[in-house]
């Protein structure tokens, strides 16, 4: 009888040695998927007990902890020092919300749940002499000048600013307008649902930088422009006649003011007074996928590689019916509207920053980035982003080509409203007219820097419900900006 | 050294590491070692000390390391249960007192020989019958959280299933021994009692609706009948059959329809129509919200847990997010306080326990002893399997209580009468083994 006897203790221990396996399995594998899920409050509440890291701006807190005891426990709540000035990179942990923003992206770092050794070590002996455990100190990028100076700009318009460092994709200014204020989260969520702005819904929430999805208008042009120069069938000087329109399918598409027909032009001017019907030639004559391809070259159809969540990143490109939607053949596509930015196209302001900045940046896109350094409660440097090139999106040649073009357009074309003395800046006006009288979407981006050196900054301008130009909307803003961020002045 | 000395040590160095756990909690709470720990250590000391005292007087060759082992899982429950909830651990204290007492009536009153057990087979095979069926006595059992489980006369209450399950591991220990040889030929004939065993185990899965203790008693019946035979075929069809009868009972028994749904799908990413609150909810807000918590808390717990006191278990307000963290789900919370190190140290208590287990009926001389040592160690471990595996999304959750661990006084007391009878089989196959 022993061999069968041996045989079902055999079979006992193996299902006792299951278990250790099913509890490794939820205590190693599964664990960052269930603590990532919304209804798992115990990982909500448990968090408080963490004095979390504070994130910082270069000059300033940008959240701390304010200890409360409750239940002869001490629990860390959030505060948010300078209220809505970064609430969306920010973001917020709260109890009753769960988190958004880098609040939610680097949880693990702000916890401390990110182990190496000696944080293991110091981890272990905190827990032994009844300390709380300390999170990891995030040290963001923001410029808090540049980003007051964005949002006082942007004022009750509806709208985002993005400025970024295009030499290094060190993002500078990442602004949302209407904010709210993180501090209201947790009690007081009913003034947010209040704010209002000059569009309905307002939705304060919604980081409109990264989030935010609105036809490009003539911004696209640049890709358009660059996937011209790119095919080698075009120069800046080649020519084109502008009868004020251009034929689709038989269908007149009109220039922004078909009054005055341009006549005879070459590419640079065209991009130069943003005319409407050479690039809708020039889209015909290269087909949709071409100009897609260029597009996806700047980080189209891709979410942009930030550290905010990825839910609060949404990719550039054709979307159909709230997908985004990438075109087998070239006829699926008008590509004469899309050319110069109308035909379904979506894009986020950060998309068009980055556009703005390879161009800037001799071609090269640069992964933009919100963190610079991460270091451990003892000061170590647990994680520091170096700069990081994401790809060549353009050749030089045709960088330093559609550059000068948008040079010229800021000197004497669209965007004369983003001079600034002393510094070369290369923009590009937008205007996505939606049928209704002031429902446009206008922008601006562009490029500056000193004279005769690499541009310093990129900055993309969106508002909504406007009922003027790009050029007379959306450029004095991308001037606030660059004036705040480039001209030097007691910065905080 | 001889085997009671050896036991000393052993109980020794369980009150310790108890005493050193209760001494954590009590830290954690108050930033202090309160008054009410050294009363605590005193306790739990002196009930060793009682139950040693017990084995020496009527094992004294009995296996050396059972009773600290029991001791320290016992007192690893007392801290957990303690630490949510004082006033049901001064209740646990009592029953585990009560337990230490049954502990040594029953072996005072087998110490000559348990074996005249085997001549009152019958009687033991009708009682576990109708203790099994007791709860479903319209009466005398209620229902809680949907199973029959409980039998409440006057203002006691009890779980008839868990004293049911060590009747028939006498029973069938007996009814084994008994008809091994004729049942090993395989004739047709003989398969009737195993077809009636079947059938009741059907009947009480009906009656009762708890897929969890009918699953456990006849997981002991087929590891038994394969020692008993060696015939691998019997344990192949009772699967079929079992398997085959709750597929078939399945559609009847919406309990056990829902347990299993909750098994495999704890999360929806939509809502469904909720039966408890009537309305629209996520699975994981309704139906399977014990489940998708104890996991949580398990997660939570991570390589090295939170610390003994230091778990989540209720809201910032002071609302508990675990039910019955006591009973049922007691296994997740220590794997969130002591993390996958602790939580694993205690699966390795009930491994060393089962491999203890299994080692006294290997030496055990008969038949009877043999298949008694096997089937309360198999019974033991199966157990421990259910309701961890439960809980841990292994098996469809149902609620049974963790040997020596979980809040409850049937449990305390049937786990004691249990570990007696180990006791009295080791010892006596030590001295018939002739080594002492």
């Amino acid at each position: 009888m022993n061999g069968q006897i041996g045989r079902v203790a055999t079979v006992a221990l193996l299902l006792l040695v299951s278990l250790v396996a099913a509890t490794t399995y939820w205590q190693t594998w599964a664990r960052p998927g269930l603590a990532e899920r919304q209804d798992n409050e115990i990982q909500r509440v448990a968090q408080f007990e963490v004095k979390r890291g504070p994130i910082l701006s270069p000059s300033r807190v940008l959240a701390r902890n304010r200890p409360a005891e409750v239940r002869g426990k001490t629990l860390y709540f959030r505060r948010y020092p300078q209220g809505g000035l970064t609430a969306h990179v920010v973001g917020y942990s709260t109890v009753a919300r769960a988190r958004t923003g880098l609040e939610r992206s680097l949880n693990d770092y702000l916890t401390g749940s990110v182990h190496g050794l000696s944080t293991l070590v110091d981890q272990s002996l905190d827990r032994l002499s009844g300390r709380p455990i300390v999170g990891d100190t995030v040290k963001t990028t923001l410029d808090l000048h540049g980003q007051r100076a964005a949002l006082e700009a942007l004022g009750s318009r509806c709208g985002a600013v993005v400025a970024l460092d295009p030499r290094s994709g060190r993002v500078r200014v990442l602004a949302s307008s209407p904010t709210y204020n993180p501090n209201d989260v947790e009690r007081r969520f009913a003034r947010i649902e209040r704010i209002t702005a000059d569009c309905t819904p307002a939705s304060p929430l919604l980081n409109r930088a990264s989030q935010g999805l609105y036809p490009p208008g003539s911004t696209f042009k640049i890709v358009t422009a660059t996937a011209a120069l790119e095919s080698k069938r075009f120069t800046p000087a080649s020519s084109f006649v502008d009868p004020g329109y251009c034929t689709v399918y038989g269908k007149r598409v009109n220039n922004f003011d078909t009054s005055r027909p341009f006549g005879t032009v070459s590419l640079a001017t065209a991009l130069q007074f943003s005319v409407n019907s050479v690039f809708c030639n020039i889209g015909l004559a290269l087909g949709a996928k071409r100009i897609l391809a260029q597009a996806q070259e700047f980080g189209f159809y891709e979410r942009p590689p930030l550290e905010t969540p990825e839910s609060e990143r949404l990719p550039s490109g054709l979307y159909r019916d709230g997908r985004l939607y990438e075109p087998k053949r070239n006829s699926d596509v008008d590509a004469g509207r899309m050319a110069f930015g109308q035909e379904r196209l979506l894009v986020t302001p950060l998309q068009m920053a980055m556009v703005a900045g390879a161009i800037g940046n001799a071609g090269i896109l640069m992964r933009p980035y919100l963190v610079d350094r991460i270091v451990t409660p003892n000061g170590k440097t647990r994680r520091r982003t170096r700069p990081e090139r994401l790809r060549r999106a353009v050749s030089p040649v045709a960088a330093r080509d559609v550059g000068e073009m948008m040079v010229r357009a800021v000197q004497a074309g669209t965007g004369t409203a983003a001079q600034i003395g002393g510094l070369r800046i290369g923009g590009k006006t937008g205007t996505a007219e939606t049928g209704v009288q002031g429902r446009n979407v206008t922008w601006f981006i562009c490029f500056a820097g000193p004279e005769g050196e690499r541009p310093e900054l990129a900055v993309a301008v969106v508002l909504q419900n406007q009922s003027l130009t790009g050029g007379a909307t959306a450029a004095p803003i991308a001037r606030t900006v660059m004036q705040a961020l480039l001209v030097p002045t007691a910065n905080p | 050294m001889s085997t009671r000395n050896r036991e000393l040590v052993n109980l020794v160095l369980a009150s310790v590491v108890g005493t050193a756990a209760f001494a954590s909690v009590s830290i954690a709470a108050s930033g202090e070692v309160s008054a009410r720990w050294a009363g605590y250590a005193g306790v739990v000391i002196g009930l060793y000390a009682l139950a040693h005292a017990a084995t020496r007087a009527t094992v004294p060759f009995a296996d050396a390391t059972l009773l600290p082992l029991a001791g320290l899982l016992t007192a690893i429950g007392l801290t957990v249960i303690y630490r949510l909830d004082p006033e049901d651990a001064r209740r646990q204290v009592v029953w585990v007192a009560l337990g230490i007492a049954v502990l040594a009536g029953t072996l005072g009153w087998l110490r000559w020989d348990y074996r005249a057990l085997e001549r009152y087979k019958y009687v033991f095979g009708v009682s576990a019958i109708v203790l099994l069926l007791l709860p479903s006595v319209p009466g005398l059992g209620y229902r809680v959280n949907g199973v029959k489980l409980w039998v409440k006369v006057g203002g006691l209450q009890f779980q008839p299933g868990e004293l049911a399950k060590i009747f028939l591991i006498v029973f069938l220990a007996a009814y084994l021994r008994d008809k091994r040889e004729s049942l090993a030929q395989g004739r047709l004939k003989d398969l009737g009692p195993l077809l009636a065993i079947w059938g009741a185990a059907m009947l009480v899965l009906v009656q009762t609706s708890d897929l969890g203790s009918a699953l456990l008693n006849f997981g002991i019946f087929l590891a038994m009948l394969y020692a008993a035979t060696g015939r691998a075929l019997y344990v192949g069809a009772g699967l079929v059959l079992f398997v085959g009868g709750a597929a078939a009972l399945y559609n009847a028994l919406d309990r056990v329809q829902q347990r299993v749904t909750v098994w495999l799908h704890p999360w929806t990413d939509e809502r469904i129509f909720c039966t408890i609150n009537g309305k629209l909810e996520y699975r994981q807000n309704c139906d399977s919200y014990q489940l998708v918590k104890s996991l949580y808390s398990i997660a939570n717990g991570g390589y090295g847990g939170t610390g003994l006191g230091k778990g989540t278990f209720e809201t910032v307000d002071g609302t508990p997010l675990i039910p019955y963290l006591n009973t049922d789900f007691v296994y997740s919370a220590i794997a969130q306080e002591l993390g996958l190190v602790g939580a694993a140290g205690v699966l390795l208590l009930f491994m060393v326990f089962v491999a203890r287990g299994f080692r006294i009926s290997l030496i055990a001389q008969d038949g009877f002893s043999k298949l008694l040592a096997a089937g309360l160690t198999f019974g033991f471990a199966l157990q421990t399997f259910i309701i961890v595996g439960g809980v841990l999304r292994v098996v469809p959750l149902t609620g049974i209580t963790l040997p020596f661990v979980s809040y409850g006084g049937s449990s305390i007391l049937s786990n004691f009468v249990m570990l007696g009878l180990l006791l009295l089989v080791s010892s006596r196959a030590t001295v018939s083994a002739g080594a002492p």
